[in-house]
Parts: structure tokens; C-alpha cells; sequence
């Protein structure tokens, strides 16, 4: 058959690097230790350490498997329309003025990934300003996506090592730094890495200052429900930006809040000045959609679709979620108590202070090196633990890991 | 709670900078020609309409199908375990399936673990991809795409701000393939250039080459030392063989060509919504390929992370399972054969309503689309005087013609060109 016949045009391709998140969990399923932890990727675990489906979505995928009537035709390339009014709902909350002005357009995005990246090429092509200012640190992906769109990416102070919290004068200082007009990505709720979310009060500071900048929001909302527990309470700091009768960019995901991972649903709106505006924003999306993947992914979005029009299935589903955010709290609380019981040297606080899948827990990549050699704890070298990944089972083989690790390893 | 009092108490309306929106110098964009067709069709209320523009597959009731392998697959499906995120290079299985149908059962490619290949948001995903891989490694290079062509390859290599070429393919008064030409392009591009081609059932004229013309094409292409890029959007779908769909890939392959090639299940499986396809990168070694896969799995991180996993598990379900592959064939070759069918009975018609004009095209070509020869004018007056929806290029999407609209479609086309 086939021989090489003469060089390959690719033939000076090094090969990349792992990326570091997923790379955690390759390292760990080679591990051939029988009493090991994966910390590392931030999906859901069970008490049990199993993947899950919701209920509610089991239903939903049920129902439209048994719906005959049912076809698989193109959607539209701004996806499917129930879909993007309910999810604009859903974060902007059902009797925003801005959606009953139809000043708000929304399109159906791959996850929360593929909402920054329509997003940030949009802006490239349609924004006077091409920098946008990510918090120090971020999700791994961030800065990808928004160099590959075409914008300059700067930082923000956000995580203070010191206090394992929010580095709120830092934050303040070098957003009033900006440029005017600059993006500014902002983590809804739920700080991926660190967990550390302003407050209330310190939200409608920055709220004042970027709105005074003329500093233009992106909120990246992962974690609507899986933070607090409470939609309404997650989706609070996009409102407050929306009630201000602002413009603002939210990309959010069901990947986490709804266990749809794999299916990649989400959805990117823009909040306009108008309905007129809108309207235009909403056909120059397409032309970015378009060449890209021509129109999203039908099966996920109808899923979504289904429980959220259904009042019956959309409070099964907040039951579920409070349960999912509910049982990582007390994930937080256990590994804080266990920590406290065996005097272990620090200060824990943050553990339960901090919010969401992940807590940033101070430990230095030597400690972390420590703890995946001495104890099979497989975690980020930023000292990343994803909370998800604990059971009451495990806190404690953590718990002591983290306690030799900062007992020995400076 | 803090945050209402918050909003409710002292948030005013912006009031420190200016009003307006910072999209007020945003233009409409223009309509996409080939999804616009069918919003107006939807639009029209005559109960006469007939829509055979964007190429979807319906059947003889003009109704879209869901195929049977595919509803077996996703009872079997539904109740899954879980919807973990697939890998950044998507489902394993569902790519070595795929990889097979495109290189055949026992090609050593695939043996030798020499093809870098990951699961694409169908045809569309797999192109993207691959030109942001080709500015990115290869940033001096253009691509040449045939006129005419599927009109968003335009759009997909300028948004990967790859340079774009031309090279000749149709040839408007036999209707035909312009080969001469073709081969005259390929010939004078620079050495080594990249060229995309539709590896059968050409969109939108459907003329595709010969097999003869196919070993010359890959036999020049060696000379020149040209990278050929397949677009392989209706294996099954054209002939109603998927190895025989398959065979310009083949030549180029005995020849040693190391390919790239995007291949969709939209058509051929009917799950157009569910954007399912394959990218793949023929290396010269199976360390190469490795190396390829890992560049193009950090494309598609910052696009979408990784691939949905549905449509990719209803492929691999189909294709892991004799019985239900061997449905599947049973089908595709069901809807290539309605197609053809309609082919016969729409140039029958014309010809026998005393047509002046040469019909031979509409069975010459092949697959979804037909490329009719009709103005944009004509077309016009077909969709305004009777409520025919196509493209202004004149294209047919042979799908939407059935034993019941046949006769009116005939009819309509001789009204419009008989005084042509």
C-alpha cells in the first residue's frame, strides 16, 4: 500500500505539550496504586466517586428518544431558539428589563469554552479595544482562547497568596489602571482556580469603577447553581452589571450545572444599548459562527431546553444541583474539620471561605509533587484540589496527606 | 440578601460615560445564501411552494429522515452512563471507524498507526481545523479551492486568515468538468501547494472527475509535490457505495500522497444537527502522527475543548455493530438511489415537455446537488411566479425533488429557460 513518498509538509511538528489539567487525570489512571485520589479535573464526583447523570436529564433524553416525531436537522446557526431565550432567563433572571426589550441577544455556543471564543472574536472584529484584562490567576484556557481570537491579554490582581482570598485593592488598582474601553473577564461566581468570589459589597465597587472606565464586562458564568446552591444567588454580580442598563458579554455553560459535560452546552449573549443593536450584533455573531462549526450541536441544547421549559422538571433540577453544591460544602467543611483535628500547621480557613468545585489551598508545587508521590494525590501543581473529587471516604487519606506535605516539605 | 439591596438601593443608571451602545457601528450582516433560502421558504404560504435549496435529505414525501440504524442506535444509547467530557481528540472508537471508511478496512495507514485524526464538529469543524493547522505550521502556504465550491470554504479559510486561490473546475457550457484548465492550474501553481478537493458528489455542480482523470490529477499533484486536502462530505451518499465514493482518496494514496482529508456524517448518517466528523493528517510515521494529533487537539481546546459526545456515540454504536452497519449500508444506499432516481425522472420530464436545451447534466452529475445552468434571473422567476426555493446559482438540491413536485419542478424549469 502506501509508502511515504517524500517529506510530509508537517514533518517539523513537535509534538505539544500535555495540557496540564487533563494531563492530571492520564498521570493518575497510569497509577497502579489501589488507594489513590484524582483531584485534578473539575467534573462532578459522587459520595461514591462516580460520574453523574441527572435524573432530570435521564427524563429528558428519554422523552426525546421516544418522540419519533423528532428529526435531526441543521439548526439554525444561532442554535436552538427555546434553548436561547430560556437560557437567557435563566442568568439574567426571567423579568429582566433587558430581555423584555429584546435588548439582549443569545446564541447557542459549545459549553462555556465556545462561548468565550465566539465572544472574543467578536469583539476582535466588532470592539475598538482590543485588550482584554484576565484575573491572576484563571482557568487555564482563558488566555488561550482570547490570544487565538485576536486580542492582547493582560492580568489583574484577584488571589492573594496571604490571605488565600481576594486581593480586592489589587483588583481595584489595576482595573482603574486600564485603558478606557478595555474587556475585562469577569468569573460570575465560583473563582476557577481559587474559589474566591467577591462580595456583594465589593462587586458593586467594581461594578462603579468599570462602569466610570467605560470598561467593557465578559462574564464567564460556569457555575450558575453550583457555587451556592441558588441560581438566582449565582447569577447575582451578571444582574447587578444588567440593572445598571449597561452593556455586557456572558458566556455560560451546563457543562457543571446541569452534568451535561460531554454534550458541550452553552450560550454566549450580548447585552445591548438596544433592540436595534441587538439585532445587528446578533447577524454578525453568525458570520463568526459559521466558518467555524456552521451551527451547534442539536441533542444537548434540547435537553436543556426541555427541563427548563417544564416548571415540573426545572424544580426537580434545582433539587438535584442544590444536592450536587450542597454535598461539596460539606466536602469543605469535612476537610477543614479533619484538618483542625490533626492540628495540622495553618491556617485552613479558606477551605470553607472559599466557593465552587475548586479550592486553591496554598500548597506549593513541591508540597503537591509530595503528595501524588507519598500518597497518590493527583491535583494541579498550582495547588488546585477540585472539591468534587472528595468523598467522606477520602477526606481523610487528603487530610493526612496535606498534613505530612506541609509538615516536611517547605 | 445583600445583592438586592444593592441593586435596589443604589445602582443607577450609567450615568458617567456616554450612552450609546459600543455596537452602534456594527453593520447587518448579509444573509447566509444557502440558510437564507430556506427562511424564505418557510416564509412562503403557497401550498404549491417546493424547497430544493439547502441539501438536507428528504424523502418521497419531501419529509426528513431519521434513519432506522440511527433510532436503534440511540435507544441503546439513552440511559448511558455518563456525559463525561470526551478527550480534546474526541471518541477513539468512533475516529478508527471512521478512519476505516475513509481508508479502507485494511489499510496499512491505519495498521502502521500512521494517520493523525480527531473527531470534528462535522465537515465544517474538520476544515476549520485543519486550515488554523495549516497557518499555523505552514504559514507561507495558500490554499486553492475550485470554482465553484461550497461557499463557506471561502469563509472557513479566510477566518484562519489562510491566502486563497483559484483553480478552474467547472465548465459552464458542457456542464461539465473544465479538466483542461483544471490541469493546466495545477500545473502552474507553485510547487508544493495546498488544494482543497471534493473527494466525490462535487458541491454544488456535482460533477466530479473520472477515475482516469483522478490518476492524472494525483500524478501531476506528485510532480509539483502539491498537498491535496479531501473534503469528503457524502461517502455513501453519491454512487450508494461507500468504497466506490472513496476511490479518488484511494488513487491518491497508492500514488503515496500524504493527504488530509474531513469527512462528515450529516449526510450520509443523517445527523446533520448533531455535527459529527473527522479530521485526519496522513504523516510519514507514527511519531509524526502523534505529534500532529497533539497540534491539532491544541486547536481545537481554544474552539470548543472537546467534541459532544451523542452524535459521535450514535457513529460508533452504527458502525461497531455489523448488523447495524450493514442496515446503515442497506440505507444509504436507499437514499442515493432516490436520489438518482429523482435525476432520471426530472430530465425525463424536461425532455419530455420538448425542452430545446440539453438536460444530459442532471444524470451526468452526481450526489446531492444539481447544477442546473439557469441564471440568477431565471431563478428569480422560478421562486417569485412559482414558489421554487434554490440558491441564485442555479444549484438543485436533488433531495428536495420527489415523484409528487417532479412534474411541477419540470415544468417551471422549461417555462423559465425555453426562451433562453
Amino acid at each position: 500500500m502506501a509508502s511515504g513518498h517524500g517529506d510530509s509538509v508537517f514533518a517539523n511538528v513537535v509534538r505539544a505539550p500535555e495540557d496540564p489539567i487533563l494531563g492530571v487525570t492520564v498521570a493518575y489512571n497510569k497509577d497502579p496504586s489501589p488507594k489513590k485520589l484524582n483531584l485534578g479535573v473539575g467534573a462532578y464526583r459522587t459520595e461514591e466517586g462516580k460520574p453523574l447523570v441527572l435524573n432530570v436529564v435521564r427524563r429528558a433524553e428519554q422523552m426525546l428518544v421516544n418522540d419519533t416525531s423528532r428529526v435531526k436537522e441543521y439548526l439554525p446557526i444561532v442554535g436552538l431558539a427555546e434553548f436561547n431565550k430560556l437560557s437567557a432567563k435563566l442568568i439574567f433572571g426571567v423579568d429582566s428589563p433587558a430581555i423584555q426589550e429584546n435588548r439582549v441577544t443569545t446564541v447557542q455556543c459549545l459549553s462555556g469554552t465556545g462561548s468565550l471564543r465566539v465572544g472574543a472574536e467578536f469583539l476582535a472584529r466588532h470592539y475598538h479595544e482590543h485588550t482584554i484584562y484576565i484575573p491572576q490567576p484563571t482557568w487555564g484556557n482563558h488566555p488561550k482562547v482570547f490570544t487565538i481570537a485576536g486580542l492582547s491579554v493582560k492580568t489583574y490582581r484577584y488571589y492573594s497568596p496571604e490571605t488565600r482570598g481576594l486581593d480586592f485593592q489589587g483588583l481595584l488598582d489595576d482595573l482603574n489602571a486600564a485603558p478606557s474601553g478595555a474587556i475585562v473577564l469577569l468569573h460570575a461566581c465560583a473563582h476557577n482556580p481559587t474559589g474566591v468570589d467577591p462580595t456583594p459589597e465589593q462587586w458593586e465597587q467594581i461594578r462603579q469603577l468599570m462602569r466610570s472606565k467605560g470598561l467593557l464586562p465578559f462574564f464567564d458564568s460556569a457555575y450558575q447553581g453550583f457555587a451556592s446552591g441558588s441560581l438566582d444567588e449565582d447569577a447575582q454580580s451578571v444582574r447587578m452589571f444588567v440593572s445598571d442598563g449597561g452593556e455586557c458579554l456572558v458566556a455560560q455553560s451546563y457543562a457543571k450545572n446541569m452534568g451535561m459535560y460531554g454534550e458541550r452546552v452553552g450560550a454566549l449573549s450580548i447585552v445591548c444599548k438596544s433592540a436595534d443593536v441587538a439585532v445587528r450584533v446578533e447577524s454578525q455573531l453568525k458570520l463568526v459562527i459559521r466558518p467555524m462549526y456552521s451551527n451547534p450541536p442539536i441533542h444537548g441544547a434540547s435537553i436543556v431546553a426541555t427541563i427548563l421549559k417544564d416548571s415540573h422538571m426545572y424544580d426537580e433540577w434545582t433539587v438535584e444541583l442544590k444536592a450536587m453544591a450542597d454535598r461539596i460544602i460539606s466536602m469543605r467543611q469535612k476537610l477543614f474539620d479533619a484538618l483542625q483535628a490533626r492540628g495540622t500547621p495553618g491556617d485552613w480557613s479558606h477551605i470553607i471561605k472559599q466557593i465552587g468545585m475548586f479550592t486553591f489551598t496554598g500548597l506549593n508545587a513541591q508540597q503537591v509533587a509530595f503528595m501524588t508521590k507519598e500518597y497518590h494525590i493527583y491535583m494541579t501543581s498550582d495547588g488546585r484540589i477540585s472539591m468534587a473529587g472528595l468523598s467522606s471516604q477520602t477526606v481523610p487519606l487528603l487530610a493526612d496527606a496535606i498534613h505530612a506535605a506541609v509538615s516536611t516539605v517547605v | 440578601m445583600a445583592f438586592r439591596r444593592i441593586i435596589l438601593g443604589q445602582v443607577g443608571r450609567v450615568g458617567e460615560r456616554s450612552m450609546s451602545s459600543w455596537w452602534r457601528n456594527v453593520q447587518p450582516a448579509a444573509k447566509d445564501p444557502i440558510l437564507g433560502v430556506t427562511e424564505a421558504f418557510l416564509a412562503d404560504p403557497s401550498p404549491d411552494k417546493v424547497n430544493v435549496g439547502v441539501g438536507a435529505y428528504r424523502d418521497d414525501n419531501g419529509k426528513p429522515v431519521v434513519l432506522e440504524c440511527v433510532r436503534e442506535a440511540e435507544r441503546r444509547i439513552a440511559g448511558n452512563l455518563s456525559m463525561e467530557y470526551l478527550p480534546m481528540g474526541g471518541s477513539a472508537k468512533m475516529v478508527e471507524e471512521t478512519l476505516r471508511l475513509a481508508y479502507g478496512e485494511n489499510s496499512d495507514l491505519i495498521k502502521d498507526k500512521r494517520i493523525a485524526a480527531i473527531q470534528s464538529l462535522s465537515g465544517t469543524g474538520a476544515c476549520r481545523i485543519f486550515a488554523e493547522f495549516q497557518r499555523r505550521f505552514c504559514p507561507d502556504s495558500q490554499i486553492y479551492i475550485p470554482v465553484p465550491t461550497w461557499a463557506n470554504h471561502h469563509n472557513i479559510w479566510r477566518d484562519a486568515h489562510v491566502p486563497q486561490r483559484t483553480f478552474h473546475y467547472y465548465h459552464p457550457e458542457s456542464r461539465g468538468l473544465d479538466f483542461a484548465s483544471m490541469m493546466d492550474d495545477i500545473k502552474s501553481a507553485p510547487n508544493g501547494s495546498f488544494f482543497l478537493l471534493h473527494a466525490c458528489a462535487h458541491n454544488p455542480t456535482g460533477v466530479d472527475p473520472s477515475e482516469e482523470q483522478w490518476r492524472e490529477i494525483s500524478y501531476q499533484f506528485k510532480v509539483k509535490g502539491h498537498f491535496p486536502f479531501f473534503d469528503m462530505a457524502y461517502q455513501g451518499f453519491a454512487s450508494g457505495d461507500p468504497e466506490r465514493d472513496a476511490k479518488s482518496i484511494r488513487i491518491f494514496l497508492e500514488d503515496g500522497h500524504l493527504i488530509g482529508c474531513a469527512q462528515s456524517y450529516a449526510k450520509n448518517m443523517g445527523l446533520y444537527g448533531q455535527r459529527v466528523g473527522c479530521l485526519s493528517v496522513v504523516c510519514e510515521d507514527e511519531k509524526q502522527a502523534v505529534a500532529v494529533k497533539s497540534q491539532l487537539q491544541q486547536l481545537a481546546r481554544p474552539m470548543y475543548s472537546n467534541p459532544p459526545t451523542h452524535g459521535a456515540l450514535i457513529v460508533s454504536t452504527v458502525l461497531g455493530d455489523p448488523n447495524l452497519k450493514k442496515l446503515w449500508l442497506k440505507e444509504v444506499k436507499g437514499m442515493a438511489d432516490r436520489i438518482i432516481g429523482a435525476r432520471i425522472a426530472l430530465r425525463q420530464n424536461l425532455e419530455k415537455l420538448g425542452s430545446s436545451l440539453s438536460w444530459k447534466h442532471i444524470t451526468n452529475q452526481i450526489g446531492m446537488f444539481c447544477y442546473s445552468g439557469l441564471t440568477p434571473e431565471q431563478v428569480d422567476r422560478l421562486t417569485n411566479e412559482f414558489h421554487i426555493y434554490m440558491t441564485r446559482n442555479g444549484r438543485i438540491s436533488m433531495a428536495g425533488v420527489t415523484t409528487g413536485n417532479v412534474g411541477y419542478l419540470a415544468n417551471a424549469i422549461h417555462e423559465v429557460s425555453k426562451s433562453a
